[in-house]
């Protein structure tokens, strides 16, 4: 089976930083593929390059950029806006910022329709209600006709994603789309993305820093760290055996009720994400790792963990075991 | 980062144009009674409109000829622009008092205080400034000071509006709760916590006025209700020479340049400023 | 739990008149809504809740930001009402959320973490430096980096030097206002350690405000759960996560997305219906939302019911 999505060495330089170093990724058809790390390690980046839509100043390669079997990476701008919108869609954290305010939401989402399939207005606007009904909007027909400022934080990220629907797209970018939200509002979202999914068959790229996020709604996942995927593997996996040390210290990081004692300290990564330059070598986190040696500042081996568990990092798999026991 | 910001104002063209402008109009002006050939008042009429000296019947005597009167034109383009920026300056110093008082004020109090404040900004607005000056300048006879006053008193919106909006968003940043927190008095948090972090702000308009005031004043001037004469004022000079402008265009070409340029300076400082202040905003 | 009470909160309650349009009466808002409560020294009480909920007005309130419109604040049985400034700042300080909004960018280091003992006046040099460098020292800040401007500094940094503002007058409270909301995951460690650390070392009292229940329940030794300015709930940190009483306790606990895989997105049951302060419903203020409302939910206003296990505002409870 052919993937959704397939990246294979993207590397993305803004400026004088190397912001994605590397980083392959793979959306399955009807698959949950999670991209999780810190502010600045890339994630959005990666992101904005799939659908060609980076700033201004930026050098993306590739050695391969498929959607759908087809190579998209030499695309012109021209065919790219055909995809975006079309059969490529994207949600963002703040839905204000990607909502025009000047119009209402109505006019927004049957413009999407008009302009990639030239569908009439009232079959368009059929559609929208439909769509709105299907995330979860009550009155939608009252919605249609209301401006974003209007609708409270979490109808908003509905909209978004309503909007994102409208033309059937096969992959579905979210880049965030819950962290600006209540957390009984993101339970809400999640949910509806994952029945979404299911229902339509979607394939979703979705981007957290959030380690709850990621074991409720992936079926995988990738860890970011200095532009580089550094560990990718099924969800349960990932969670169970995590390989990378950078993967095991975010997952102390997060209190979990019940499971860290009160007046215990949470585990932490000492320091910060580092702006890395083009020509860096070695492994980015060296800096911050309890466990690097000499090795981590040469070419860093991937290796395979188990089927489809796959480690960036000079330490074999199985090191934290053999540590323990 | 001071040192950072520095090198990067120096390396932004519009900048670097700007300051040189400003710079040597600054010069000029302090220095002018020394540089100039002539006495920039000197009448001689037997050399009257004597073209430029790189132009066909030009004197080697006066670089850039004679005026009406046979006063040296070069001479009175250097006491020109004292008088330019002596106006420009002051005029910013006035308005900018004004303004950024009730702007600031308004802003940071709010409430009736605020509403004080916008209803001036508003009447302030809907007085035709130009038309203003004329008539000051009509029923008391045009002055230097004047001048300044006239224009100090009606250019002060700018200040007020931007002030006002600035030191809003600033009020309500947590840097300012803090402030209050620790106990600091409102003039504390005025001077400490506000003001800085609108100074930038406030300079860009400082040029916008400056530049509006230089050409304010030469239009007063050119109408004759500005600086009086025999004081040489580019506004004056090409009010003067508009009567020959047809036989002689260059009378009127010199000083018209000399405002363009000036004027031209004074806003490329302002750009510069203002994108450095989008740099510093995105962090 | 023993002790005398640091902080004390007597009635607060606040009101705002929002302009409705050009020509439409305001309309009253109540953001903070009859709220009391007492925090004995050295324990941190958690105030939990969406946004909207009036935590943060709560937090304005008690730091003196606001003027409550009745009620009382006592720090160690003193009113905070008509105190001195300077008094007041020595009592209680703040650390507020967003690290990039709340140091001064035109000062540096050193001076943010001065600014308090400057405003109290009477403090001299060499002893300003001496409390400045313990108060850097103290939250892991180096004397160089206390030279550095707040723009060269990351966000977990510039948290740090927001706190070590608020521990230079060694105030008894301290008021959390998300401190960790807008930090990564690894950063927001770092900081509730040293949250944590501060409060055994120095003895201090947190109000903690987060949206987040995993950090509330890390840190919080009691917590409040605020619905459109009410408290709903309030007990210790044990029993209201082994046994949540009221609905919207329950709605916000489901909520929590623990890190453990196959569980699944849980229905939090509340429906789409999104509180709103300036139409807060009869009755019971939760019951549009509530998913085991009955019907004098929606009639009658529950009083709170005080017990061993705290307080509970609903009928079903």
């Amino acid at each position: 089976m052919t993937a959704l999505l397939e990246v294979r060495d993207l590397r993305v330089t803004i400026g004088s930083t190397a912001a994605v170093r590397g980083a392959s990724i793979t959306v399955n058809k009807g698959e949950t593929h999670c991209l999780v790390g810190e502010s600045g390690c890339g994630k959005s980046i990666s992101a904005l390059s799939v659908m060609g839509l980076l700033p201004r100043g930026s050098k993306r390669e590739t050695t391969a950029l498929r959607f759908a079997g087809e190579e998209i990476g030499t695309y012109g701008e021209k065919q790219m806006e055909r995809l975006r919108g079309d059969r490529m869609a994207m949600i963002f954290q703040e839905p204000m910022t990607s909502l025009n305010p000047a119009y209402t939401v109505g006019s927004q989402m049957t413009e999407v329709l008009r302009r990639h399939r030239g569908t009439p207005r009232a079959q368009a606007v059929d559609r929208a209600a439909e769509l709105l009904a299907l995330v979860g909007i009550t009155a939608p027909g009252l919605r249609l006709g209301q401006f974003p400022h209007q609708l409270s934080g979490g109808l908003r990220q509905r909209v978004m994603i309503a909007m994102a629907l409208m033309c059937d797209p096969e992959l579905l970018i979210a880049d965030e789309p819950t962290t600006a939200l209540d957390v009984t509002v993101q339970a809400q979202i999640l949910r509806l993305l994952a029945t979404l999914q299911k229902d339509l068959g979607l394939g979703i790229l979705l981007i957290t820093h959030d380690l709850g996020v990621v074991a409720r709604i992936a079926d995988r996942v990738s860890v970011m760290y200095a532009g580089e995927v550094v560990e990718s593997a099924p969800t349960a996996a990932l969670f169970a055996d995590p390989e990378h040390p950078y993967t095991r210290g975010l997952l102390t990081c997060v209190p979990v009720p019940g499971k860290v004692k009160r007046g215990e300290p949470l585990g932490s990564i000492p320091g910060v994400v580092p702006r890395v330059t083009p020509g860096f070598t070695g492994c980015g986190f060296r800096d911050r790792c309890s466990q690097a040696h000499a090795a981590c500042a040469g070419t860093i081996p991937r290796q395979a963990v188990a089927d489809g568990h796959e480690l960036l990092c000079t330490l074999s798999p199985g090191w934290g075991r053999q540590a323990a026991a | 980062m001071p040192a950072g910001r520095g090198a990067k104002l120096l390396r932004n063209p519009g900048f670097v144009i700007g300051a040189l402008i400003v710079g040597l109009a600054t010069v000029i002006a302090v220095i002018a009674p020394w540089i100039v050939p002539y006495d920039p008042f000197a009448i001689d009429l037997q050399r009257r409109l004597v073209p430029p000296s790189f132009m066909e019947g030009g004197s080697s005597l006066n670089f850039l000829g004679t005026d009406q009167l046979g006063r040296d034109y070069f001479s009175r383009l250097i006491y020109g622009t004292r008088i330019s920026m002596v106006i420009g300056v002051l005029t910013v110093i006035t308005s900018g008092i004004i303004g950024i008082t009730m702007g600031v004020l308004g802003g940071f109090y709010g409430g009736k205080i605020d509403d004080f404040v916008v209803f001036c900004i508003t009447t302030r607005l809907s007085i035709p400034a130009v038309l203003v000056a004329l008539a000051v300048a009509a029923l008391r006879g045009s002055s230097f000071m004047l001048v300044v006053l006239v224009l100090g008193f009606l250019l002060w919106d700018r200040f007020a509006v931007v002030a006002r909006s600035t030191t809003m968003q600033i009020r309500n940043l947590d840097y300012v709760s803090a402030a209050w927190c620790a106990g600091a008095s409102q003039w504390w948090v005025l001077t400490r916590e506000v003001l800085p972090n609108i100074a930038t702000h406030l300079a860009v308009v400082a040029t916008l006025e400056m530049a509006l005031a230089i050409l304010l004043e030469a239009a007063l001037s050119f109408l004759g209700l500005g600086v009086p004469p025999p004081l040489p004022s580019w506004g004056l000079m090409i009010s003067e020479a508009k009567e020959y402008m047809f036989f002689e265009p260059w009378v009127i070409m010199i000083p018209g340049a000399a405002l363009f340029v000036l004027v031209l300076g004074v806003n490329f400082l302002g750009d510069a400023l203002r994108d450095m202040m989008g740099t510093d905003l995105s962090r | 739990m023993t002790g005398a009470p640091a902080i004390e909160v007597r009635g607060l309650r606040r009101e705002f008149r929002v302009r409705q349009g050009l020509f439409a009466p305001p309309k009253q808002v109540i953001a903070v809504d009859d709220v009391s409560f007492a925090v004995p020294a050295g324990s941190v009480l958690g105030v939990v809740g969406e946004s909207g909920c009036g935590k943060s007005t709560l937090a304005r309130l008690i730091l003196g930001l606001l003027e409550p419109t009745a009620g009382d604040v006592l720090v160690d049985g003193q009113r905070l009402s008509g105190m001195d400034r300077r008094a007041r700042a020595r009592l209680i300080q703040p650390v507020f959320q967003d690290p990039f909004a709340s140091l001064n960018p035109k000062r540096r280091v050193r001076d943010i973490v001065a600014m308090p003992l400057l405003a109290q006046g009477s403090i001299g040099r060499a002893e300003m430096d001496r409390r400045v460098d313990e108060a850097l020292d103290r939250v892991g800040l180096s004397i160089h980096q206390g030279t550095r401007v707040p723009a060269q500094l990351s966000g977990g940094q510039r948290q740090r030097v927001a706190i070590a503002r608020a521990l230079v007058l060694r105030p008894r409270i301290v008021v959390c206002d998300e401190p960790t909301s807008a930090l990564d995951v690894s950063v927001q460690a770092q900081i509730l350690n040293l949250l944590a650390e501060l409060r055994t070392d120095l003895g201090l009292t947190y109000l903690f405000i987060s949206h987040n229940l995993a950090v509330v329940e890390h840190i919080a030794s009691e917590v409040a759960v605020m619905y459109l300015g009410r408290i709903v709930e309030r007990t210790e940190s044990e029993s209201l996560f082994a046994a949540p009483r009221h609905p919207y306790t329950r709605a916000l606990l489901a909520s929590v997305l623990t890190p453990e895989p196959g569980l699944g997105v849980p229905d939090v049951g509340l429906g789409d219906i999104m509180p709103d302060p300036a139409n807060i419903p009869p009755g019971c203020r939760f019951h549009p939302r509530c998913p085991v409302a009955i019907g004098i939910c929606s009639t009658e206003a529950p009083k709170p019911a005080h017990g061993a296990a705290g307080l509970v505002e609903c009928h079903l409870a």
